[in-house]
């Protein structure tokens, strides 16, 4: 019964997903816009939940939902409120450009390897080493932990790096403005006079 | 029972989220947003006992406080227009206005 009610919800929350997302499409109003990629993310992390993939999750709850929404605000905050209205010509080869990459991908898919088979390419390579090696290896007990951090620690460093240098440039974006306000303020009450 | 819990967690969703498309104002969204966030977490809550593993209650509690962070900065901008400014210069700005 449980398997049962699991697919379920991942199957009602794939139709929310697609429901947001067309959503996102009509609406014009930029700060619901905003609000609903939020939602997005919160539905896309619950979906990786069901997946087991938990770390993503976290990630994507704490990313997509979280800073992604204040970084969209913020920007809002520098442009208008509403997105104009894009003329629908000349969409049609888009679309089906679209629907034929998306009719390759399904295709590609009956190749895949089951989901969660122990037996695929993937899991073969190096997975038994690092599951029989992690105990006596590195010291961890957690082998997602041990993986992230010793077996692909350059990795890591790496990844490190790339979301620090995306930090400072958005900080360079959207920090700058807030000195020159600041400045603009300090002038204005020291010209104006008034407390 | 956790069955029962998990339909009415999805229904409970599907309003908000109607809400959240349809909302005439602001508020309405915001309210959506945030309720469809704690509905989030309460399935991955149950899910965990769906599925036999009560450990996934640590991920909704992850997802409690990241909705809630996110709550006030909406609240945040829509209050002030901009979430550069804290302290007294969002004061000063507030005065402005």
């Amino acid at each position: 019964m449980a398997p049962d009610m699991v697919t379920v919800i991942d199957l009602v929350l794939l139709a929310l997903l697609c429901a947001t997302a067309i959503a996102i499409i009509l609406v014009r109003q930029l700060f619901a816009v905003a609000m609903l990629t939020g939602a997005f993310s919160m539905l896309s992390a619950g979906l990786l939940v069901t997946l087991d993939a938990v770390d993503v999750a976290f990630t994507e709850a704490a990313v997509g939902a979280g800073v992604s929404t204040v970084l969209l605000l913020g920007t809002l905050a520098l442009t208008q409120r509403r997105s104009e209205e894009t003329r629908r010509r000349g969409t049609a080869p888009a679309l089906l450009a679209v629907i034929l990459t998306g009719c390759a991908l399904v295709y590609a898919t009956t190749d895949m390897p089951g989901f969660g088979d122990p037996g695929a390419p993937g899991f073969r390579h190096v997975v038994p080493e690092y599951i029989s090696g992690s105990e006596t290896d590195i010291g961890v007990p957690n082998i997602v932990t041990s993986v992230l951090a010793s077996y692909r620690g350059y990795d890591t460093l790496g990844e490190v790096a790339v979301i620090f240098t995306a930090g400072i440039g958005v900080l360079l974006l959207l920090g700058r403005r807030r000195e020159d306000e600041i400045q603009d303020e300090a002038r204005r009450s020291d010209s104006g006079g008034e407390g | 029972m956790w069955t029962a819990a998990a339909i009415a967690l999805l229904v409970a969703m599907m309003m908000a989220l109607a809400r959240a498309f349809l909302g005439p104002s602001l508020f309405d969204r915001i309210l959506a947003i945030n309720s469809f966030g704690t509905k989030i977490l309460l399935l991955i809550g149950v899910l965990g006992f769906l599925t036999e593993r009560p450990e996934f209650m640590d991920i909704a509690l992850l997802y409690a406080l990241v909705n809630f962070i996110g709550t006030i900065a909406v609240l945040k901008f829509f209050r002030y227009r901009n979430l550069g400014l804290s302290g007294p210069a969002a004061g000063n700005l507030e005065n402005r206005e």
